[in-house]
């Protein structure tokens, strides 16, 4: 989906480091209003990072370069003023963990309340009724009785609902959800995701969806990056890059996934493991792991560039563009199985 | 919570009774007051006659259950040395122990939580190191080189205030520090290190990913969650409002509590002293019996645990 609709976040050269090392390299992105797009990458591959610098909620010893626009406006060093109407009122979160995300000694009606007052100009009785009206529509059965119960009071599921009200509460055009469903167990999983297509739909809300697990993504998403190391490495619409993965980590991905569709075969997992932040390798950081490997990846990192229509790659040796894995069908059979 | 609350009530009475056979026991067999108060070389029957007199002369089981019956009946006996109400004399000296350690724990709250938070909210920063090093130095150097200290500094050095007695509210100000100085060095150094582990918290997080100002997160979201651990301590420090001046009390001739304490021990006046004692233990139980309501006000998890 390369067509800009009328509102956009644009990341361009977005860098990280934490004590002088950089951990996220060159991040150049554009995401338009209303799209789903997922990040996959294992544990560290700076996934979250990217979207917690657009925000400015890593904490203060980071050192963010590059830029983060929003409909054109620079958010990067921006004044806590706009920062604080961007957070919530444009651009939304929820987290990992939903029961260690919300404030374990305040009520939860309160803490949605609170969002809502933030960003809408209504009475602390207006928001009241809007927050439990949030509560409603993010599926928490009886809501009015519940609005004055404390988060140990709800499962973690209902936790990961009353967060996705409380990102709701200012209605924003984006909602960032940072691995939404790793701490909840399948079924549960599946619900959350459910709710998050709904209210897509229903919103018209543009969703960036980070993940580890390729079936959830394929299921909310219709645009993937794939990150390794700090780095984009794959882009390209769900269907086209999970049927022709072309970097070679991507492939890795999908071979690692057990199929419940056919014959019986041995997973192949990817060998060695990411190089740490502090000695990547100087070329391509998958180099070391990758099957493809020439001299070329040792020298210098290969640049995230167009392959085809909406497709982009960083790769110097990628895969062969073999048609019909059909691997968009096998990454959502394994787990998600909903109707 | 009824259930609760009477747990702890049966638990602090239980204390208390503790503390009182403990005091008892151990005055009775660490010396013999008709020796302090007749002096070394009283005649025999002058002995016999004060130790018939306090009923000293009785097995040590039936002196613990007349007392015992005595306080249950809220006498709390006389003095040895001029028959006064052993109580009369413990509450008389109330104000003037007040007088140090309330204006102290203001200054310990006062100072002592602002600076620790301060310091967490600017950690790494120079006043953050200020503070870690004032708080040790604060806490570690015990009160009566505090004291001695600051007598050196402000009276002797200096020569602005008074080092000793209670004529005027000035007198109060040096006793009042050296009572403070410790205890806003432990606050600065533990609702720091409690609001450093908050502020990692993930709901700190969330609170400013929905747009909310710094300050507000810091208020309304950080702040009560750090209260937990400074509630605990602070609830020690209510409870030795009584008995924490002790040492400072004698260093500045300050007629409180802890100096009728010294002076009845030295003398055996045994119905001062279990008095004192009594009322010290009082204290603790009722700021340990705050401490476990202010928890539940605070956390409504434990609240939660408590039904």
């Amino acid at each position: 989906m390369s067509t800009l609709g009328p509102s956009f976040i644009e990341l361009s050269n977005l860098r990280v480091g934490f004590d002088g090392i950089e951990v996220l390299h060159d991040i150049t992105l554009t995401i338009a209003k209303g799209e789903a797009v997922g990040f996959v990458g294992e544990s560290g591959c700076g996934k979250s990072v990217t979207w917690l610098a657009a925000l400015g909620l890593l904490p203060g010893k980071a050192q963010v370069t590059g830029s983060v626009r929003l409909d054109g406006e620079e958010l990067r060093g921006a004044s806590h003023r706009l920062l604080e109407r961007v957070r919530g009122g444009r651009i939304a979160i929820i987290f990992q963990d939903p029961s260690s995300s919300l404030n374990p000694v305040l009520r939860v009606g309160r803490q949605i309340t609170e969002a809502v007052r933030l960003h809408r100009s209504l009475t602390v009785h207006d928001a009241k009724a809007e927050a439990v009206r949030l509560m409603d529509m993010v599926g928490i059965p009886d809501a009015r009785r519940r609005f004055d119960l404390y988060p140990h009071e709800f499962s973690g599921g209902q936790c990961q609902r009353l967060m996705i009200a409380m990102a709701l509460a200012g209605q924003p055009d984006y909602l960032i959800a940072d691995e939404p469903t790793t701490a909840l167990d399948a079924t549960i999983q599946a619900q959350i995701l459910d709710l998050l297509n709904e209210l897509r739909a229903e919103t018209g809300m543009a969703t960036i969806f980070i993940s580890h697990d390729l079936g959830a993504v394929a299921q909310v998403c219709d645009r993937v990056c794939v990150m390794y190391a700090g780095r984009i490495v794959e882009e390209g619409r769900t269907a086209d890059l999970f049927d022709h993965p072309r970097h070679p980590y991507t492939r890795g991905l999908f071979d690692a996934i057990p199929r419940l569709n056919a014959p019986r075969r041995r997973l192949l997992p990817i060998p060695g493991m990411v190089p740490s932040a502090k000695d990547m390798p100087s070329g391509c950081a998958f180099s070391p792991r990758c099957p493809n490997a020439v001299a070329a990846c040792l020298e210098a990192p290969p640049q995230l560039g167009g392959l085809t229509a909406g497709r982009r790659l960083a790769c110097y040796q990628p895969m062969p563009s073999l048609s019909g894995l059909g691997l968009t069908e096998t990454a959502k059979l394994p787990r998600y199985a909903t109707p | 919570m009824v259930r609760f609350m009477l747990g702890r009530l049966l638990r602090a009475f239980i204390t208390i009774i503790a503390v009182v056979t403990f005091a008892f026991v151990v005055l009775r067999m660490s010396g013999d007051p008709s020796q302090v108060m007749l002096g070394p070389d009283a005649p025999q029957d002058a002995v016999d006659a004060f130790r018939h007199r306090w009923g000293l002369d009785q097995p040590l089981w039936v002196q613990y259950f007349a007392y015992v019956r005595s306080i249950l009946t809220g006498d709390f006996g006389v003095s040895m040395r001029d028959h006064a109400s052993a109580l009369g004399l413990v509450l008389q000296r109330v104000p003037a122990t007040l007088q140090l350690t309330l204006p102290a724990m203001a200054l310990k709250l006062f100072l002592g939580i602002p600076a620790g938070v301060y310091a967490a909210l600017n950690r790494d920063s120079t006043t953050d190191r200020a503070v870690i090093l004032l708080s040790v130095l604060g806490f570690t150097i015990p009160s009566f080189v505090m004291g001695l200290l600051l007598v050196l500094i402000f009276s002797v050095m200096l020569g602005v205030l008074p080092s000793g007695g209670q004529d005027t509210w000035v007198h109060g100000i040096l006793p009042t520090l050296t009572l403070a100085i410790g205890g806003i060095g432990i606050l600065a150094r533990f609702s720091r290190s409690a609001m450093i582990e908050v502020l990692t918290q993930h709901y700190v997080r969330t609170a400013s990913a929905k747009g909310m100002s710094w300050r507000n997160v810091v208020w309304r979201h950080a702040l009560p969650n750090a209260a937990l651990p400074i509630v605990t301590l602070v609830g020690f420090m209510v409870g030795s409002l009584i008995a924490g001046a002790v040492v400072v009390e004698s260093i500045f001739s300050w007629p409180g509590i802890g100096r009728l304490l010294i002076v009845s021990v030295s003398n055996r006046d045994l119905a001062v002293v279990q008095c004192i004692l009594l009322v010290i233990a009082a204290t603790m139980v009722v700021s340990n019996l705050l401490v476990d309501l202010a928890y539940g006000w605070l956390d409504p998890r434990l609240a939660a645990r408590r039904h």
